[in-house]
């Protein structure tokens, strides 16, 4: 059998949010296949993003294994983490998360300068439709072209994983359209595994499998007949 | 170039004022220590130069009359390298239009050839010719003072004749650097000249001829000093000889002595403390900044950077700020020592300035700036790289706020909210907050540090020149004289009011192997015009025996009132005698002795004799006293007490207090910065809040208020412990730059507090303004756009 990009077991997170403790993952148990596009989907404080964080080398697991490919990542260090996320991983954010001070070319170089064999930033730029507006600061793009910037920073490395915490939360509809149309075609053009968190139900017929979270845990999984092109969703 | 680095410079670009505000706290501390020890070093090398160049005499002494032929003898002493004997006396001058006596020191030059020691430097016209009795060259500063160029003329009594003078030349000697008349405690180049002539000519006017009067003497290196001047005092002894001394004795090295002292002492005083105050705020500030790049820290994290790269990326942006803080202060510290250099330089009227810039200095500012900074910059960036990048990337969780008195208590309800909210504020980062106060304090403390040298000024003018010292005039005769001659001779003088008689004595003072040489003077019982304070700040009567000295003595031969010393008395008999301290004067100028004067008389087996008298005189009726005291044959030389202040403000006072107002300005640039970078963080820091309650219907000047009421509240609070701290500075500066010649009492007036603290609250002010600006541009939707 092919092994699994991902496998986690018992997966857990507590957090100490000021003298609050939150118990974020009751033990999760999840195995993600390469090339897969896995939408997960929950309340507000149901544990997504602190799976995703944890799958994506950013933050560190309270109990439980998680393995990447044959590479443990729950037994890394910060070093080993960080090697991690350089070679393997790429990141979209709600907010977009692009260094201000930086234009979009440069906010992209910003990776490929540290990537192994990245493709160039205005390659990444041209994937998702920016390639004019390469010399533009964040503060003069709008919010679909910020993520869009986001997700040509996220791919320019050619990821094996590619990690999108609610790309499309800050965006309208049309624009959200377009960004998760660049999430899947950097997915069939690299065949990077993509894991989306969204709180909009209706991009999960874009997904290969749906991970429906609920208190700490993933409640159940929905498996797909076929993937729903970006261009016929609506919401 | 790589993209973190067109973050860095661009990220230096966007908060250039915040990034200008560390650099000037940095350059304020740089730029003290590059002034004050640049500009001691090169004085100090100038002043070696000189020496050297103008064969500066090692010992000094003065002999009635001695035969030449005792320059073979005295140049077999074990030790010498070169003996220079030559003429040297006190004469009364009479300068055409200006009516007051004034001395000069007429020094002999050989008519042969060149002097073999304490050179002249010629500035203008050239040495006397030897046949020309008439031709005299005068130092440089009582040239200036008189306006006198080569072809002016001007009058000498020389041994009770009086002689027409031409000036052919204008010089400085490395002998009269600093030249102090006779009964002067300042220089006053108007009434003291220094006169050099054909020693033919001046041995005829005394009937010297194949004699001296006064013997220098070059040692070779490592030659004993005090066994130089045991055998030369020995062979001089028969000739009248006073004691001889060495250079720590000598009037113009000395001062020039006390001066460097006070410079060195003032450099590795102030720009320690400044460099470690700039040192901290900067520390402090790079702290709150790399804090508030947590979340970009966490993004490069988050995209692989590893640590190194991120802490390298942040090192390099402090570096960055503190290359540009060392630059300004290197270039502001070094025109500034330049300046400084020049001014005294100018003061002195070296003949040449040697410029002095080692790099260690240098090396010395950056190295402690830089690692300040890193470790202040540092400390902030473990903090945050320790935290795994998921958690980097979110605001930090809120902090824990604590009531300060349980709910119930009416205080909450007699508050505002933004009174409580910048009270809880203060209270959840104590730390913080409480560095931020001390920065604030330190920067009044080394304001009040650089402000407090005026009030130590006016308290010396007010006890010298108001408390003890409170003769109009004195006039010194060249040798002692029986009292009640001069008693009677001065009564009459048109216009003295009252005259009190004083005998100096050489001596030197001892107590174990601690010994000082002074001037013991003898007093008369009831003086009343030159009065003894004690440090007590009382006036003291002294009683029929016993010896007053200087509190600073007292406590260089670590005596007490009630103690006894050993006293040489170095004229006359040359008795060693025992004394009892009876009391402890303050005063602030040289170390000075004091008894009563028929004690000293019999201490001296001498008749009641003087060397000066002090007086109160009719102001209406100067110009015949003047005239009169030109008449009088024994006079050396008189000193006027208002010429005294007056030369003191100008000259001592005037440096003082120029080296006082560059620290104050870099004090205050300090002081600015800290504010100002203090208020642009804390409103990085608290924008999110503030844009918030502005979303919620506050005004921008509500808002503004809110972030100036903790600004405030810090600033208004950290004033008395700067208070505090400035004095404890004050008071350790003022023991550093206690000297033998001159020191000063600590006084630090409230004008001088409330003028500190002036300052800084300016600054705040000023500060707030600035970051005004930014609060009324602060992104309301940004607020809502991004998550919290």
């Amino acid at each position: 059998m092919k092994q699994p990009v991902f496998s986690a077991q018992n997966l857990t997170k507590t957090y100490t949010s000021g003298e609050v403790e939150v118990r974020a993952l009751r033990g999760v148990d999840l195995e993600i296949q390469a090339g897969e596009v896995v939408v997960l989907l929950g309340p507000s404080g149901s544990g997504k993003s602190t799976l995703l964080n944890i799958m994506g080398g950013i933050d560190h697991a309270t109990s439980g294994r998680l393995l990447f490919g044959t590479q443990e990542l729950t037994a890394l260090g910060d070093r080993g983490l960080t090697a991690y996320r350089r070679r393997h991983v790429g990141f979209v954010f709600q907010f977009y998360n692009l260094v201000p001070s930086l234009t979009a070319y440069e906010n992209v170089a910003l990776v490929t300068e540290i990537a192994d064999r990245p493709m160039r930033p205005e390659e990444a730029l041209a994937l998702v439709g920016l390639e004019a507006r390469m010399a533009h600061f964040p503060a003069q793009l709008s919010g679909g072209e910020q993520q869009r910037v986001a997700i040509a920073r996220a791919i320019a490395k050619r990821p094996e994983v590619l990690l999108c915490d609610e790309p499309t939360g800050a965006l309208d509809s049309k624009t959200g359209i377009l960004v998760i149309d660049a999430l899947l075609s950097a997915n069939v053009e690299l065949g990077a595994t993509t894991l989306i968190i969204t709180h909009n139900a209706s991009i999960q017929d874009v997904a290969d499998r749906v991970l429906f979270f609920a208190d700490g845990k993933i409640a159940r999984i929905q498996k797909n007949k076929a993937r729903r092109k970006a261009a016929g969703l609506s919401w | 170039m790589r993209v973190l680095d067109i973050k860095l410079f661009r990220d230096l670009r966007r908060l250039w004022p915040l990034v200008l505000a560390v650099a000037l706290v940095i350059a304020g501390g740089a730029s003290t220590l590059l002034m004050s020890v640049g500009s001691y070093r090169s004085l100090d090398e100038t002043r070696a130069a000189y020496y050297e160049r103008y064969r500066f005499a090692d010992v000094f002494a003065s002999v009635s009359r001695a035969p030449k032929t005792l320059v073979r003898q005295i140049s077999e002493i074990p030790g010498v390298a070169a003996v220079d004997v030559r003429i040297a006396t006190l004469a009364l001058l009479d300068i055409p239009n200006f009516p007051e006596p004034a001395t000069g020191q007429f020094i002999s030059v050989p008519d042969g050839g060149g002097q073999l020691l304490n050179q002249l430097h010629i500035r203008a016209g050239r040495m006397p010719e030897p046949a020309r009795a008439e031709e005299v060259v005068i130092n440089e500063s009582f040239a200036t003072a008189h306006a006198f160029t080569p072809g002016a003329r001007f009058s000498a009594i020389l041994n009770g004749r009086k002689r027409e003078l031409v000036v052919v030349g204008l010089a400085l000697s490395p002998e009269f650097v600093y030249s102090i008349g006779p009964g002067d405690i300042m220089p006053d180049d108007r009434r003291f000249g220094i006169v050099w002539m054909s020693e033919k000519a001046l041995a005829s006017a005394y009937d010297l001829e194949g004699a001296f009067s006064s013997v220098n003497l070059k040692l070779l290196r490592g030659a004993s000093e005090r066994e130089v001047i045991k055998r030369l005092d020995a062979l001089l002894d028969r000739y009248g000889g006073r004691a001889a001394y060495g250079r720590k004795d000598q009037t113009s090295h000395a001062w020039l002595n006390h001066e460097f002292d006070m410079l060195r002492n003032m450099s590795r005083t102030l720009p320690p403390i400044f460099l470690l105050v700039g040192a901290f705020l900067v520390n402090l500030t790079l702290s709150r900044i790399i804090t508030l790049e947590r979340e970009q820290i966490g993004l490069l994290k988050a995209m692989g950077y590893g640590n190194f790269a991120v802490a390298a990326h942040y090192i390099k942006f402090i570096t960055a700020i503190v290359v540009i803080g060392i630059a300004i202060g290197s270039s502001a510290g070094t025109w500034l020592g330049i300046y400084i250099t020049g001014l005294f330089g100018e003061f002195f009227r070296f003949p040449f300035l040697v410029y002095s810039y080692s790099p260690d200095v240098y090396l010395m500012a950056t190295s402690l700036s830089v690692a300040a900074a890193i470790a202040g910059g540092v400390g902030a960036l473990r903090e945050v790289i320790k935290l795994a990048p998921a958690v980097a990337m979110q605001p930090p969780a809120p902090a824990r706020f604590r009531h300060f008195l349980p709910p119930k208590f009416a205080i909450n309800r007699i508050l505002s909210q933004p009174t409580m909210m910048m009270l809880r504020n203060i209270a959840s980062h104590p730390f913080r907050s409480a560095f931020t106060m001390l920065g604030m304090a330190l920067a009044t403390a080394i304001l009040i540090v650089s402000l407090f040298t005026r009030d130590t000024m006016e308290q010396l003018v007010d006890v010298t020149y108001f408390m003890a010292d409170r003769q109009d005039a004195t006039i010194s005769f060249r040798d002692k004289r029986p009292r009640d001659r001069v008693i009677d001779e001065v009564r009459h003088l048109p216009g003295v009011l009252a005259a009190e008689p004083y005998r100096a004595v050489p001596a030197l003072i001892r107590n174990g192997n601690m010994e000082r040489r002074l001037a013991i003077s003898g007093r008369p019982r009831d003086a009343d015009l030159s009065r003894i304070i004690d440090t007590d700040l009382r006036i003291v009567t002294l009683p029929e025996s016993g010896l007053a000295i200087s509190s600073m003595l007292g406590q260089i031969l670590q005596v007490q009132v009630g103690d006894f010393v050993e006293v040489d008395l170095l004229e006359g008999q040359r008795r060693s005698v025992s004394l009892p301290v009876t009391a402890l004067v303050e005063d602030y100028f040289g170390l000075r002795g004091m008894m009563d004067a028929q004690a000293l008389a019999r201490l001296m087996r001498e008749a009641p004799a003087v060397n000066s008298v002090h007086f109160s005189l009719d102001a209406h009726k100067l110009d015949v006293l003047y005239d009169a005291i030109k008449r009088l044959p024994a006079v050396s030389g008189m000193a006027l007490q208002r010429d005294s202040l007056a030369n003191f403000r100008e000259s001592v006072a005037l440096l003082i207090t120029t080296m006082a107002s560059i620290y104050t300005l870099l004090a205050a640039i300090i002081a600015f910065g800290v504010v100002y970078s203090s208020a642009r963080i804390s409103l990085s820091e608290r924008s999110r809040e503030l844009a918030s309650l502005r979303v919620l219907g506050f005004t921008r000047g509500e808002v503004f208020r809110i972030l100036l009421l903790e600004l405030g509240f810090l600033v208004i609070v950290a004033q008395p412990l700067g208070w505090v701290f400035g004095y404890d500075l004050a008071w350790l500066m003022q023991t550093r730059l206690a000297g033998e010649l001159m020191r000063v009492r600590l006084v630090v007036m409230d004008s001088t507090y409330v003028l500190a603290s002036v300052i800084v609250l300016v600054s705040a002010f000023l500060s707030a303004l600035i970051v005004r600006e930014r609060v009324n541009r602060l992104d309301l939707v940004a607020v809502l756009k991004t998550r919290d």
